[in-house]
């Protein structure tokens, strides 16, 4: 009496796990040409891997002037947020068998944000509407000897938006922030939010007249790309409405 | 690989490595210092609230002219003649110009906001939607107030 294994002769074709994928990737080069062109790289891959190690093996195996931003490539730096087969992901949370590499791959930078080179764009506009928000505690009154406690209930009501890793993938996926990049974009108001209902901040009036602007929550029109395109998977547009109900709600 | 000249003539050179990109969002010495204000939370305030009554308003206009006692085949001077000689339709017809003229301008000046990139071509085709805006709803005003059902 034997125990049943697996006959290993079948498997023997399927040994390699590799395929051959095509990567189709934006490239400009300010220094060459004016436009920007799509140039394909076929490469052999394991499609376990992710988007980030594909783009690794090009510019260290095909062509190493490749630009492209990435840090800690495991999802929590922001840096590599890109326009994968046309929706904004992060490079090292996609896997390449998620994405149907039967078909070429494109990848190109994000929109609405000036490209520099390749996949880098100049990401101050996203920073300076961040900055804007004053995404920093403001508390008054006299400071605690020790921790400033809050409740598990009172930290559970802003919990969603504290996951923000400034990425960009929700402001360069909203179509007001393509056409009119003076908004202040899902990102800046996403970390608002965390500070405006955090029980231990008092400068949340402060914060909601900043986004009562002209260019602030209410050019949001629901579209809700940005909570498609979110990588921590926030409910972007969920926490803008919340901002616009508190702006209407404290006041009258 | 051909070298790329700027609009200006230049190729690239040590001076000038590259051609200039404009950024779309600098703040620039003209861009205002504040535009806050609760223009833009009225504005959306109003759209809901409006939004709301019209739903009630065109349905209970387009029941009453299209579907109930005869539909539309009994529309006729003496018909609108006879509904305007009350001043709940009145009032029911003039709330109804108000709300949708002003409903329909305030998402149209949304739309030109998002999309005119230009400032020129912004403000013509928001100098065009006021001016309709006001011309229809005080034209449907001034016809509502002054109609007269013994014209000749």
């Amino acid at each position: 009496m034997s125990t049943p294994t697996l006959d290993k002769s079948d498997q023997v074709e399927d040994a390699t796990p590799y395929i051959t994928a095509t990567f189709r990737i934006r490239r400009f080069n300010p220094e060459v040409a004016a436009e920007a062109t799509w140039e394909d790289f076929t490469i052999e891959i394991d499609p376990k891997e992710r988007v980030l190690d594909a783009l690794h093996k090009i510019k260290w195996e095909l062509d190493g002037t490749l630009t492209f931003r990435r840090s800690c490539a495991h999802g929590i730096c922001g840096s590599d947020a890109m326009r994968i087969n046309g929706r904004n992901r992060l490079a090292c949370k996609t896997l390449i068998k998620d994405i149907n590499p039967e078909k070429p791959i494109t990848v190109e930078a994000i929109k609405g944000l000036t490209l520099l080179k390749d996949l880098v764009v100049d990401m101050e506009p996203f920073f300076q509407a961040y900055r804007d928000v004053m995404p920093f505690l403001v508390a008054n009154g006299n400071e605690p000897t020790r921790e400033r406690l809050q409740s598990a209930e009172d930290r559970e009501r802003f919990d969603d938006t504290t996951k923000c890793i400034l990425c960009a993938a929700c402001t360069s996926s909203c179509p007001v922030f393509w056409n009119d990049g003076q908004y202040f974009g899902p990102a800046a108001i996403v970390n608002a939010h965390r500070f405006i209902f955090d029980s231990r901040d008092d400068a949340g009036e402060q914060r909601l007249e900043i986004l009562n602007d002209r260019d602030g929550v209410w050019r949001c029109r629901t579209t809700f790309n940005c909570t498609d395109a979110c990588p921590r998977g926030i409910e972007v547009t969920k926490a803008i409405q919340e901002v616009k109900r508190a702006l209407i709600t404290r006041r009258y | 690989m051909s070298v790329i000249i700027d609009a200006d003539g230049n190729t690239p050179s040590p001076d000038n490595p590259a051609p200039v990109i404009e950024a779309p969002r600098a703040r620039t010495a003209r861009s205002p210092k504040s535009t806050r204000g609760n223009f833009e939370l009225y504005g959306w305030l109003f759209m809901r609230v409006s939004g709301v009554l019209l739903t009630v308003l065109v349905i209970g206009h387009l029941l009453i002219q299209l579907v109930l006692d005869g539909g539309v085949s009994r529309i006729g001077f003496a018909f609108v003649a006879g509904r305007w000689a009350s001043p709940f339709w009145q009032a029911w017809d003039l709330t109804m110009l108000w709300l949708a003229t002003l409903h329909g301008a305030n998402g149209l000046r949304t739309v030109i906001n998002d999309y005119a990139e230009r400032p020129g071509t912004r403000f013509w085709l928001k100098w065009l939607l006021y001016a309709a805006t006001v011309f229809t709803v005080l034209l449907g005003t001034l016809v509502i107030f002054t109609f007269d059902p013994n014209i000749r």
